[in-house]
């Protein structure tokens, strides 16, 4: 039965699916930055798998595209054993007009014991956690603008890799906040392991005033929002945007808001610069910084498999 | 109802002599998490083993993932050494079902392919499930199913063991 209070936690508190990290308890994300970890070694044995999944079916239902995070998503199933299936929903089911419960009443029928779910509306994965079957469970792997929980989780494990502890960092969010899943879960996920200081940086069109309700602080300025920080993430300017007259010009946004290696010199020396990728080269990043020695950005790849076969193992583990 | 006592320290002192009968110089020691591990760093100390011992974690190859959900795996397994062709010698502190030593084995192979697997324990408090039987044993003990025995560790590196009615 679905807890009224949380519908990802069971009655005990525990995870059965991942969906937002909103309103998740320290605890567990602890507990998931803590698992991964032990899964990151199982990539550095002779045999990179461990048997946790083994007889268990995974449907990755993307119905919106993304290779990185489908491709992730299906290694960290295979690692755990699982048999993956990927469906391309866009071009089948929902093009012959089935609805989405529909398409996850047939997929059930085919005995699925877990659903990794990218919608563009939001709340989509929400919408299929409260159908399926008590020993099901859902993974949210990005729905709308709303929340990317499995990046906001590995951007949590970076940052405790390289940094240990959270509570005395300054984390500057640099880009399109508002259209931006990614930073939503990672503002949560700062919030509740206590960091220090949170900012948004970005223009007005696209780091709006009220998100100082989010408990970030909100700056304007770049060199404002990244002085002193510990770590910096980027987040990718989505093309779809600048049509919107939310912006002038790529080339103003890079000139104002681009990360150079001479902005970079205003946070802390040991900063880090991660980003969630795909990265614009030369839109809101500068190559000598992507490809710099404070660049984490290709470990965050790395920790996101450790930290998908975490999330997948916990919450399979855990009953409704 | 009689209360079991164990000492913990002498049947340390009977689990080291044999050991130390039973360890082929080149054998490497591992540790199953956590009780075994605590005896394992002792045991290769006082054995004068070179090197580190290894520490082992069946977490990852439990039978009772289903039902218990994943436990535990903030110690996970390390092993500071290459495990093929290498005469390794499993301790553990308490021996029941045998279902832990089955999953240890099987994160064991993950690393490689050992020469042989020998396993020595503290106490065998019998009630096997599975065709595993130890070749060392400081001492067999027999408890009801509800009593746990549980091998612990003080600061200055002392044993003693508690019994919990679970």
């Amino acid at each position: 039965m679905l807890s009224k209070r949380n519908p990802q936690l069971n009655a005990h508190g525990e995870l059965i699916h991942l969906l937002s990290i909103e309103g998740l308890p320290k605890a567990v994300l602890t507990q998931i930055l803590d698992t991964a970890g032990t899964f990151l070694s199982v990539n550095e044995r002779e045999v990179k798998k461990v048997p946790l999944l083994r007889g268990k079916s995974v449907f990755n239902l993307f119905f919106e595209n993304s290779t990185r995070t489908r491709t992730t998503f299906e290694i960290a199933a295979k690692r755990l054993s699982a048999d993956v299936l990927n469906l391309d929903i866009a071009r089948s089911s929902t093009a012959k007009g089935e609805s989405l419960l529909d398409t996850i009443a047939n997929l059930s029928a085919m005995h699925a014991d877990m659903f990794v779910v990218r919608h563009a509306e939001s709340g989509a994965p929400y919408l299929i956690a409260q159908h399926v079957a008590p020993h099901v469970h859902v993974v949210n792997a990005g729905d709308g603008r709303h929340a990317h929980p499995t990046q906001g989780l590995l951007d949590m494990y970076t940052i405790r890799h390289y940094k240990r502890d959270f509570s005395n960092l300054v984390v500057a969010i640099v880009g399109d906040i508002v259209h931006s899943r990614v930073a939503r879960s990672d503002i949560h996920a700062l919030t509740t392991l206590g960091a220090a200081e949170v900012r948004a940086v970005g223009p007005r069109t696209l780091v709006p005033g009220d998100l100082a309700a989010m408990g970030v602080r909100v700056c304007h300025d770049m060199a404002e929002g990244i002085r002193d920080a510990d770590v910096i993430i980027m987040l990718r300017l989505q093309n779809e945007r600048m049509s919107g007259a939310m912006l002038p010009s790529a080339g103003e946004f890079f000139k104002n808001f681009g990360l150079t290696p001479e902005k970079l010199a205003l946070a802390r020396p040991d900063a880090i610069v991660m980003h969630p990728g795909p990265i614009n080269r030369g839109v809101e990043i500068d190559s000598a910084v992507a490809d710099g020695r404070q660049s984490v950005i290709l470990p965050q790849v790395t920790f996101g498999i450790a930290v998908r076969m975490a999330v997948m193992s916990i919450i399979a583990g855990n009953n409704a | 109802m009689t209360t079991l006592h164990l000492d913990a320290e002498a049947l340390y002192a009977e689990l080291l002599a044999r050991v130390r009968a039973l360890a082929r110089p080149d054998a490497v020691l591992v540790g199953i998490w956590s009780g075994g591990a605590w005896l394992a760093e002792r045991l290769h100390r006082d054995l004068g083993l070179p090197g580190r011992h290894g520490v082992i974690s069946s977490a990852l190859h439990r039978d009772d993932f289903g039902s218990r959900g994943l436990s535990a795996t903030s110690d996970p397994t390390a092993l500071p050494f290459a495990i093929d062709d290498r005469h390794v010698l499993l301790i553990d502190d308490v021996l029941y079902t045998g279902r832990t030593t089955r999953a240890v084995i099987n994160e064991l192979f993950d690393f490689g392919r050992p020469a042989s697997v020998t396993l020595a324990v503290l106490v065998d408090r019998g009630g096997r499930e599975l065709p595993i039987e130890p070749a060392a044993t400081a001492a067999r003990v027999t408890l009801p199913p509800n009593q746990r025995l549980a091998l612990t560790r003080d600061e200055g590196g002392r044993f003693s063991f508690d019994i919990e009615t679970v």
